[in-house]
């Protein structure tokens, strides 16, 4: 079982920072959030699916992304031993997602982000095999990596590797049954 | 004996040079009286600079402000003199706040900036004055708003974290008559702090080049996102300033030490690095933001 977990930032914000402030602005405000939710991850059931919901954010600025997503998932990127929490970031204006691409290419990490409409997006680096491996996994809901190959047709890609990629990226989970699922939908 | 430095009739980012180049020679405790008199016009980047000019002076330099009524009242709603009676010696009349009238042109008046909390402040302001001038009057798109904001305060951060002084942030819109013939946003950074030629150099270990200079700073913060700090994500809030002043078809300067590095748009014949200037202590953004006219 997968457990989902909402972190509205904008209440960590008022939480750990100031009541007064809505905008996530400078680094010392993203680095004081950034450790409030790591600390937050650490009782939290595992596996996970945490959302970092950025919807009642007013502002979020370069260095704020950079403190918060960057050095978030940069770190749990790092960390030793099979993934057990993924994240989804939601609530992202148009201009805070620019900055947090920015953010993911500086790092080389690749991240999920969730649209208004509910659909998810894959933003950040990753190298075209494992994007078009990850299209097939999220128009499919769950597949076996043979369905992949299947789909793609260049059997001389080593399909398995790729997935393994996407794993340990945190942008698929492999399933106790073999099947790839997002993480959201595992 | 004191200095008299003779203000231009018009201030702006150009024309603050040939106060700094009167300044130039002069000793820091050469006693100095900033005339300006005669001036009936300052950008935001001119009034910051002579609070920072100030602040550069180990003696303190006395000020005579604009003659013309006009002139000295709008500097007095953009916040000039409530801080320069702190930095300066005043001489002459000094105009007191009458009303709002006018304000209109001032987004953000005059703010010191020293420590994050203040550019929090900054933002704050600036969200609730901005929306209107920028997507009514100036036709940018309602998501400017926030991209503006997201620039302001990335600029602000830089004096926070690498100035090791106060700075100063202003941000008015006035018509750009000479170039452009169209309203312009602009903000206007300044301190006289340690400048990115010293701040790059503090980083551990870095080489440097033979040819080190200040042009040479500003190339590798602005073009190459270099900053003194080793983390992956330094470097990127000049870079995103960069990418968003491109996407507004926007003019970014910086002025640092004796060199100014500019990204210059199709209407502005600014060159892109000036070197040997008049040396000049800490960091000089200016960020300019043309109003946006339907294509033909």
């Amino acid at each position: 079982m997968t457990y989902h977990i909402a972190i509205d930032v904008s209440s960590v914000l008022r939480r750990t920072v100031c009541e007064l402030y809505s905008n996530l602005v400078t680094r010392p405000t993203g680095a004081t959030v950034r450790r409030a939710i790591e600390e937050a991850l650490v009782g939290l059931p595992e596996p996970n699916v945490t959302v970092i919901d950025f919807s009642h954010v007013t502002l979020l600025d370069f260095s704020c992304a950079d403190e918060i997503v960057g050095k978030l998932l940069d770190a749990q990127q790092r960390a030793d031993g099979r993934p057990r929490t993924y994240f989804l970031i939601r609530g992202l204006h148009e201009p805070y997602l620019e900055a947090i691409e920015a953010v993911l290419e500086r790092y080389d990490l690749a991240a999920l982000v969730q649209d208004p409409s509910g659909n998810v997006h894959l933003v950040g680096t990753l190298d075209d095999g494992a994007r078009r491996a990850w299209h097939v996994v999220r128009q499919r809901g769950s597949v076996q990596v043979q369905e992949i190959e299947d789909e793609l047709g260049e059997p001389l890609v080593p399909w398995e590797e790729v997935v393994s990629q996407l794993s340990s990226r945190r942008l698929v989970v492999r399933r106790d049954d073999g099947r790839v699922a997002l993480p959201q939908a595992s | 004996m004191t200095t008299v430095i003779t203000v231009p009739p018009s201030l702006d980012d150009q024309t603050l040079e040939t106060v700094l180049d009167q300044l130039a020679p002069l000793p820091a405790d050469q006693k100095v009286l900033v005339d300006a008199r005669h001036t009936r016009w300052a950008s935001p980047y001119g009034l910051t600079a002579l609070l920072t000019i100030a602040q550069s002076r180990a003696e303190r330099a006395s000020f005579a402000g604009p003659e013309t009524e006009e002139t000295a009242s709008y500097w007095q709603r953009a916040g000039f003199y409530e801080h320069a009676e702190r930095v300066f010696e005043m001489h002459g009349h000094v105009p007191r706040p009458r009303g709002h009238a006018g304000e209109s042109q001032v987004l953000l008046e005059i703010t010191p900036v020293a420590k994050s909390d203040d550019v929090h402040e900054v933002v704050e302001k600036i969200q609730s004055k901005a929306q209107t001038i920028l997507v009514n009057e100036l036709h940018l798109d309602p998501m400017a708003t926030m991209r503006f904001a997201m620039t302001l305060s990335e600029v602000c951060q830089n004096i926070v974290e690498h100035a090791q002084t106060t700075g100063w942030v202003a941000v008015q819109t006035y018509r750009y008559r000479q170039r452009l013939g169209r309203r312009v946003v602009v903000i206007a950074v300044c301190d006289g702090g340690i400048g990115f030629r010293r701040s790059l150099e503090s980083a551990q270990g870095r080489k440097l080049s033979d040819r080190w200079d200040d042009g040479m700073a500003l190339e590798d913060a602005m073009l190459r996102g270099v900053s003194r700090f080793r983390d992956p994500g330094r470097g990127q809030g000049l870079a995103g300033v960069r990418r968003y002043v491109g996407k507004w078809d926007g003019k970014l300067a910086i002025r640092s030490g004796t060199a100014r590095i500019a990204l210059i748009p199709s209407w502005d014949e600014d060159i892109a690095l000036r070197e040997g200037l008049a040396p000049f202590p800490g960091s000089q953004v200016q960020i300019t933001i043309p109003e946006r006219v339907a294509k033909g």
